[in-house]
């Protein structure tokens, strides 16, 4: 079925409004779009690492699931689902559930890339019928901006304080759509909040009726952890992709695609000016760093160019 | 009709496992645990069950997965031993609070390090204030019959609490004793269908589960989880009861042998309680009162009945199979004397650390524990309280 913009966007909302997400938080965006791609009718159980989501989501005595939902921990997300999963096709089996159910998990990149690394691994190698999405805002944001392996090169954070002896987090990030690709999974895919959604709610459609395991990275910008305007979290994401710093793709089968070609690919410091994060790049004596850092972006997007055969 | 077999404590609880046919089995191999999910597997590939055997990557994993089911209203279990249940702790926790009933065959180990894979009670007795329900077995018999009973202890309304099956390690899980099995459709029968109340896949109505929880409800959710280990004492005796219409077989909160008219007695924990059985029957044909009482449920700890069933007894041992690190004993002795305190027992009492790492309680062990409660009743003075059986100094 062709894509809709306009009724993909009346579906009925799966997260209720009333959480206590900040204002512009990327992760709640990136939820209530994926959950735009269940069909209509179509019953879920949505999983959850520790995280700004959870706590936020589901403070007793409320909740603003309107699916079933489980919480269990940080680092076990992928195992938990693993679990229920198992149980749907259990009670299928054993007659005693006919309704259909499809099993979403969302985590930060603390609970995706870092201390549920190998939860995830494991719930992916065993190809359970789920997605797992990671909301990646590039830290540890709930404890407070602590970095992660998701954390870009350079970045200002709380457990990496740029200073007279250092200049931010001093690692590359992680590339771990890449890595669970790895995995042989049948769906995996990279995408953000620009072309009005479109590459947002396509991806998480196909994640979520694939049958198998799928995995979904979103980049979700955190306007507290990268200390940007607010109101301009679309133009932040839309500037990750013109950078070429966060690329749109998908790995179908183990065929890599790329989605998204920039017609001239913009010069990274217009995705990092923005960001209180990356402020001290644009002291003069700090040239160095910003090439160093497009030397990476370079390097990683010729690098995917290959894997889609470009 | 019961079937007579020759079976490892393991292979008897795969059995158990195999009768009752779970919905979601999430299993990690760790000595001496390792066969229970092998047999399982057997019985998966085979089509002798139909349940979701989830071979996982972690005992984190495992106990997360059986979370997971359960919460999804599946019956659920896992197995593990020693680190396995040291690295599921957290879980243990989150399964409890959440009121999920859930099995865990834990086959004891010592806890590293140094590492060990033989049998002493650390890893469970660590686990004793998780909020799991904890039952133990002195031989395979008890570790099968404990396994029938356990979904019904654990799913009952009032109850609604996880519960550890505890066997010990390589003594009662790998040697190969005769068994009395329950037919398969009586096994069925006496477990029942599962029919949770709130569930995650109940088209009727979704649910959450695990919320954040402020200080103006935890104290309350830590309460609750309280009331239902309250009732899980009276629960695990109807639940006995009704298991010994079924096989014959008495269970109860624990067994008293030979303590009705002894001065002396011995309260332990699993298969050393055999050799122990063994001392007390060599001991009463020279004419000494010595007995045994032998836990069967750990948790909850039902102090009243046993400080009852010691109150005649001048001098009592209770034995360790893990350190507390208290400098005073180990959790057994720290629930049995609180229990005498409580009830205003005078008894002499003393708490011994004995078996730890596997190492090997004789008859001949057992008949000095009761030797040395003579020589205290005979001086009135219990002497050092903690102390350690068969250590080399």
């Amino acid at each position: 079925m062709a894509y809709n913009f306009k009724e993909t966007m009346n579906k009925p909302e799966r997260l209720a409004p009333g959480h206590r997400m900040c204002a512009g938080c990327g992760g709640t965006i990136a939820v209530r779009n994926v959950l735009r791609g269940l069909r209509e009718g179509d019953k879920a159980v949505i999983g959850n690492a520790t995280g700004c989501l959870e706590v936020s989501t589901f403070t007793y005595p409320y909740t603003s699931w309107e699916d079933s939902y489980i919480h269990n921990a940080f680092e076990n997300a992928g195992a938990t689902m693993s679990g229920v999963e198992g149980a749907y096709k259990a009670l299928r089996r054993k007659g005693r559930l006919n309704e259909t159910y499809k099993f979403i998990t969302f985590g930060g990149d603390g609970g995706t890339y870092d201390i549920g690394f190998q939860s995830l691994s494991g719930a992916m190698e065993r190809n359970h019928d789920m997605v797992y999405v990671c909301y990646d805002n590039g830290a540890y944001m709930n404890t407070g901006i602590q970095r992660s392996s998701a954390t870009p090169m350079y970045a200002d954070t709380t457990t990496t304080p740029v200073g007279a002896e250092s200049n931010g987090k001093p690692q590359n990030r992680k590339d771990l759509a890449a890595i669970i690709a790895a995995h042989d999974v049948p769906y995996a895919a990279q995408t953000t909040f620009v072309q009005n959604f479109k590459d947002l709610h396509i991806k998480s459609e196909k994640a979520i009726y694939t049958p198998g395991a799928a995995f979904l990275n979103i980049m979700a910008p955190c306007p507290r952890g990268w200390r940007y305007h607010t109101p301009d979290i679309m133009e932040i994401c839309r500037l990750g992709v013109e950078t070429c710093y966060w690329p749109l793709f998908e790995v179908v089968e183990g065929k890599w695609i790329l989605n998204y070609e920039p017609k001239s690919k913009k010069p990274i410091e217009d995705f990092l000016r923005p960001q209180g994060r990356f402020k001290h790049l644009f002291k003069k004596e700090n040239e160095y760093l910003l090439e160093e850092f497009q030397k990476e972006v370079d390097r990683r997007w010729e690098e995917l160019l290959f894997k889609c055969s470009r | 009709m019961a079937k007579r077999d020759r079976l490892s404590g393991n292979e008897a609880v795969a059995i158990a496992l195999r009768q009752i046919n779970p919905d979601v089995f999430p299993a990690f191999p760790i000595t001496p645990s390792t066969e229970i999910p092998q047999y399982f597997a057997s019985f998966a590939a085979n089509g002798e069950v139909d349940t979701e055997f989830i071979p996982v990557e972690s005992e984190h994993s495992s106990m997360s997965a059986a979370i997971g089911a359960s919460a999804a209203g599946a019956r659920a279990l896992t197995a593990t031993s020693s680190c396995g249940l040291a690295y599921m702790w957290e879980e243990l926790y989150i399964a409890a609070s959440n009121r999920l009933p859930l099995a865990l065959a834990l086959v004891n180990r010592a806890l590293s390090g140094p590492i060990n894979i033989n049998c002493d009670h650390s890893d469970s007795m660590g686990a004793r204030d998780s909020g799991w329900i904890q039952v133990y077995a002195e031989n395979n018999q008890e570790a099968y019959d404990n396994m029938v009973q356990a979904f019904r202890i654990s799913e009952h309304p009032d109850v609604k609490l996880p519960i550890m099956v505890c066997q010990d390690g390589f003594i009662t899980s790998h040697a190969v004793e005769n068994i009395e099995l329950l037919e398969d459709e009586e096994v069925k029968g006496f477990v029942g269908e599962y029919e949770p109340e709130h569930f995650l896949l109940n088209p009727a109505c979704p649910m959450a589960v695990g919320p954040y929880s402020v200080s103006d409800y935890y104290l309350e959710a830590k309460r609750s989880q309280a009331e239902g280990m309250r009732h899980a004492e009276r629960v695990v005796l109807e639940v006995a009861k009704g298991f010994e219409a079924l096989s014959g077989r008495k269970y109860g909160l624990f067994e008293a042998y030979r303590l009705e008219d002894a001065d002396r007695a011995v309260v332990m924990i699993g298969s050393a309680a055999g050799t122990t059985k063994d001392a007390i029957d060599e001991l009463r044909k020279k004419g000494e009162k010595v007995g045994l009482l032998k836990i069967r449920l750990f948790r909850p700890f039902p102090a009243d009945a046993v400080a009852d069933a010691l109150k005649n007894v001048k001098a009592v041992a209770v034995m360790d199979r893990a350190e507390g690190y208290t400098n005073h004993g180990g959790p057994l002795g720290a629930d049995v004397m609180s229990a005498l305190f409580r009830a205003g027992s005078n008894a002499l009492a003393v708490n011994i650390i004995y078996g730890l790492g596997g190492r090997d309680v004789r008859v001949e062990d057992m008949e000095q524990v009761f030797a040395d409660l003579k020589t205290m009743i005979e001086k009135q003075d219990a002497g050092e309280t903690y102390r350690y059986m068969g250590i080399r100094e």
